[in-house]
């Protein structure tokens, strides 16, 4: 598409010139400039607030700039529209897939790219051009398959060659590999590079400093809003950038061994089947002692949040029974299941952790409000509600005006705090957590890890269910796989490798795995 | 042009915003009063004073003002937990079928006795006709809006079959209308020589009384969060389907009450015109008031007055009395331009 006259790899495809974006007064973007090269992997790092989700959103078009200016291949950009980003060559795949798991993959890249006014869908033409891109670029995803039906990978690679279909020549990639296996990163890496190979210009976002070091040639660090760090990948490493991205230094973590205790949490043959009839969970054994965190690997959509649920009281098993202490809490309420001991902390925060729109005192007694502490004869004590809010906003440190004020204003870290500090708060003798680091800055993920071993030296048990390995494998004392509703043998931290966790995360290497 | 969440809302901002949509709404509708070849200022002074004017004109407002009240606090609750209680007119004629039934005397107890009984009777018939959507909407995931919409029409023929069936007063000279109340149930007038009856106390103590469940207690709590967040909630083992219950009576139970204080107070008797859309009504009211049970009064009291003082102009000017329902459209309108306005800052491109 014209890019015959360009040669060379020092080409700006993308100038970014003295951005500057307030909210308030808070100041999202503070004159942040730099250039994209043809042919680059340019990573953008930062804590979550640092300005590069607005950043991408002036690019993109979804907010417009108070000042600066944006230049695609030497022509500045329409300030504001989205539309003038996709003509431009832009390309964005977000976090969270905009993808409708209802139609099918060609239907959902020609959504938003063929004309709405068009009497019909010249479906084969679109398919044949789709996968006319998809063999260009190593992408294979088969356009008639139901995005319903594909793999957190496979829809990314739709979300990517919905770019390609619309001509990008840039690629933001925000948060990309979040949802994905090692496995899957390794494939998304080879993509990246056999993109960048054909001249796509790529911008890199992401927290994970490891990941930044092995894709990108240069690192851009944002903080508060400001370019504070910028270097050649090569002549950097993890701990510089660290460092830059928080503004200090970090303490490193890593939960020692404590001698467990006592089982606190016991699964014995539970399963689990959904109202189709489908296996969620498959004759599961867990044992969860005190002091010890056990860490659930696993690939999303494996059973995990069914784990989570027959936990905190949401999902009742079909067979097995599940016990916390002595007492079996089978099919018991949440309040009931809350009320002997165990403190939740759910993958959303926003939808299931906390109701958003109500006040943060409300949402500090949401799961306490019936007790008698916090009302009497079914009238709320308000009075009590506000001191314990303002208990917790000062003992964890949640960043708010006052607990007065809707929920919704604080930002990620903070409402993360507001969830843990509810169930700490209660001294817990089991927590449950579903990634409870997903999409959090550093800062905010290094305090709730700290809670979360500080809550296991107290003597409570930990279950931690997420995706990333580095955090299971720093905080996890005994590891468990989890791959289609079944779970492995525990397995000691310090005999589990990122090799063959990876590979059990895929369902291979189970029966080798404990022989290690 | 684009438009930015606010972090917070000021107490000012919030009050101002309903006021200036009032405003907009009147200046708006000032266009079509001249377009229908009236002089807009002369057309707000006559239904002003014939909703305000006399002693006469603002006790009939008032009068009005409290059925409005009753369905549009009914709507708020509902709407407050997200049940979409469209039903809110057949519930009234629930209320209103068992309050003269009862009260035409079939039950020979005192008055002191009988008239809280008849109010009692008139809550659970609205509640009940409430309560069977709502327990389709929670076990089978039933649309309540289609059901209590529904439920409307159901109601309203099954009293036009009773009033010309078993309730009809054969000294109507066959009009279909029911038998009278007793003389001794109707409810206390609070001033002479007008219609405005005791119900706009209770309708207010009602107010407080919403107000005070909906902000105060555990209960308004659940419905607010089953509301705000039914995930959420469902996550923090909130009854959903206790609370949903709840809200289904008392907001059904409310309707009911309108269409008893409707039968006890100025009608007496029940027709299939006690109510010209009170229930309908009751959702712009509601709506209005932004679903704050506080805001409910003001709203009613704005809707009863365009009706009334709508006769009036229409009456002066030879504009069609209609422009009431245009101006108290628009109002709700801007209103939710209002809020909306409210909750974001508008920047600049």
């Amino acid at each position: 598409m014209g890019t015959a006259e360009q040669s060379g790899v020092s080409q700006v495809v993308l100038r970014i010139a003295d951005i500057s974006k307030s909210f308030g007064n808070l100041r999202a973007n503070d004159r942040i400039s730099f250039d994209l090269k043809e042919g680059e992997v340019l990573a953008l790092l930062g804590e979550n607030g640092a300005g590069k989700t607005t950043l991408m959103n002036i690019l993109f078009g979804h907010y417009v700039a108070d000042a600066g200016l944006v230049e695609a291949f030497g022509k500045p950009l329409k300030a504001g529209s989205p539309r003038a980003a996709i003509n431009a060559g832009i390309g964005m795949v977000h976090q969270h897939f905009a993808l409708a798991d209802n139609l099918s993959v060609v239907e959902n890249v020609v959504v938003g790219t063929d004309s709405l006014w068009s009497p019909y869908l010249d479906r084969a033409a679109a398919r044949a051009r789709l996968e006319a891109v998809a063999t260009q670029s190593g992408l294979t995803v088969d356009p008639r398959s139901r995005v319903g039906d594909l793999t957190v990978g496979e829809r990314q690679r739709v979300e990517i060659l919905k770019a390609l279909y619309r001509g990008a020549r840039v690629l933001i990639l925000d948060e990309p590999t979040a949802v994905l296996t090692p496995q899957e990163i390794d494939q998304l890496f080879q993509t990246i590079r056999d993109l960048v190979a054909g001249g796509m210009s790529v911008i890199f976002i992401s927290h994970k400093l490891k990941e930044v070091l092995r894709i990108s040639d240069r690192v851009i660090v944002l903080r508060s809003g400001r370019v504070v760090f910028e270097a050649p990948t090569a002549g950097t490493n993890a701990t510089e950038l660290a460092q830059q991205m928080v503004g200090r230094e970090l303490p490193a973590l890593r939960s020692e061994l404590v001698v467990p205790g006592p089982a606190v949490l016991r699964f014995s043959h539970v399963s689990v089947r959904s109202k189709l009839g489908q296996r969620q969970l498959d004759d599961v054994d867990l044992i969860v002692h005190r002091n010890q965190i056990v860490g659930v690997v696993g690939v999303s959509g494996n059973g995990q949040n069914v784990l989570f649920n027959v936990v905190a009281g949401l999902t009742a098993p079909q067979s097995g029974e599940v016990r916390l202490g002595e007492t079996t809490i089978n099919g018991l309420s949440p309040i009931a299941i809350v009320g002997s001991g165990v403190g939740r902390i759910p993958e959303d925060r926003h939808a299931e952790g906390l109701i958003v729109d109500m006040l943060i005192w409300e949402n500090a007694i949401s799961e306490s409000y019936r007790s008698s502490e916090f009302q009497k004869a079914g009238v709320i004590r308000g009075g009590n509600a506000r001191n314990f809010a303002s208990g917790l906003i000062r003992e964890f440190d949640i960043r708010c005006p006052s607990p007065n004020v809707p929920t919704r204003v604080l930002s990620g870290g903070n409402l993360q705090k507001l969830v843990i500090g509810r169930i700490l708060s209660r001294e817990p003798q089991l927590i449950i957590a579903n990634q409870p680091t997903r999409g959090l800055d550093v800062g905010a993920v290094s305090f709730v890890h700290e809670k979360l071993i500080k809550a296991k030296e107290r003597g409570a048990g930990v279950l931690l269910i997420s995706e990333d390995l580095d955090e299971l494998l720093a905080l996890s004392d005994t590891l468990v796989v989890m791959y289609d509703g079944a779970l492995s043998e525990p397995i000691p931290r310090d005999r589990a490798s990122v090799q063959t966790l990876g590979l059990m995360m895929m369902g291979q290497g189970w029966d080798t795995a404990h022989a290690v | 042009m684009r438009f930015e969440r606010r972090e917070s809302t000021s107490a000012l901002l919030s009050v101002l915003a309903p006021l200036g949509a009032l405003a907009a709404s009147f200046i708006i509708s000032a266009g079509i009063i001249a377009w229908s070849g009236a002089n807009p200022i002369s057309a707000y002074r006559h239904i002003f004073l014939g909703a305000f004017g006399t002693r006469f004109a603002m006790t009939e407002t008032l009068t009005r003002t409290v059925p409005l009240i009753l369905t549009g606090l009914a709507v708020t609750v509902a709407f407050r937990a997200r049940l979409w209680n469209i039903g809110a007119e057949g519930q009234l004629y629930a209320g209103a079928v068992l309050a003269v039934v009862l009260g035409s005397g079939t039950l020979a107890w005192p008055a002191y006795l009988l008239v809280p009984f008849l109010f009692l009777t008139g809550a659970i018939a609205g509640a009940l006709c409430l309560l069977g959507p709502t327990l389709l909407k929670t076990r089978l995931g039933v649309d309540e809006v289609v059901t209590t919409l529904l439920l409307n029409f159901v109601i309203l023929l099954a009293v036009s079959a009773l009033l010309d069936g078993p309730l009809k007063d054969p000294s109507a000279m066959g009009w279909p209308q029911s038998y009278p109340v007793l003389d001794e149930l109707r409810l206390p007038l609070l001033m002479r020589a007008s219609r405005l009856h005791v119900g706009i106390v209770l309708a207010l103590a009602l107010v407080v009384a919403v107000w005070f469940i909906v902000n105060k207690t555990i209960w308004g709590y659940e419905i607010r969060a089953v509301g705000a967040n039914p995930i959420g909630a469902r996550f923090a083992g909130l009854p959903i389907g206790g609370a949903m219950v709840r809200v289904a009576l008392l907001s059904g139970g409310l309707a009911g009450i309108a269409g008893v204080t409707e039968v006890l107070g100025p009608k007496g008797d029940l027709t299939i015109d006690l109510s010209p859309g009170y229930g309908y009504s009751g959702i712009v009211v509601a709506m209005l008031a932004v679903l704050h049970p506080l805001g409910v009064p003001p709203a009613a009291l704005f809707v009863a007055a365009m009706f009334v003082g709508a006769d009036a102009m229409s009456r002066a000017l030879a504009v069609p009395s209609y422009i009431a329902e245009v101006i108290t459209s628009i109002a709700l309108l801007t209103m939710l331009v209002a809020v909306m306005l409210a909750r974001y800052r508008i920047r600049r491109s």
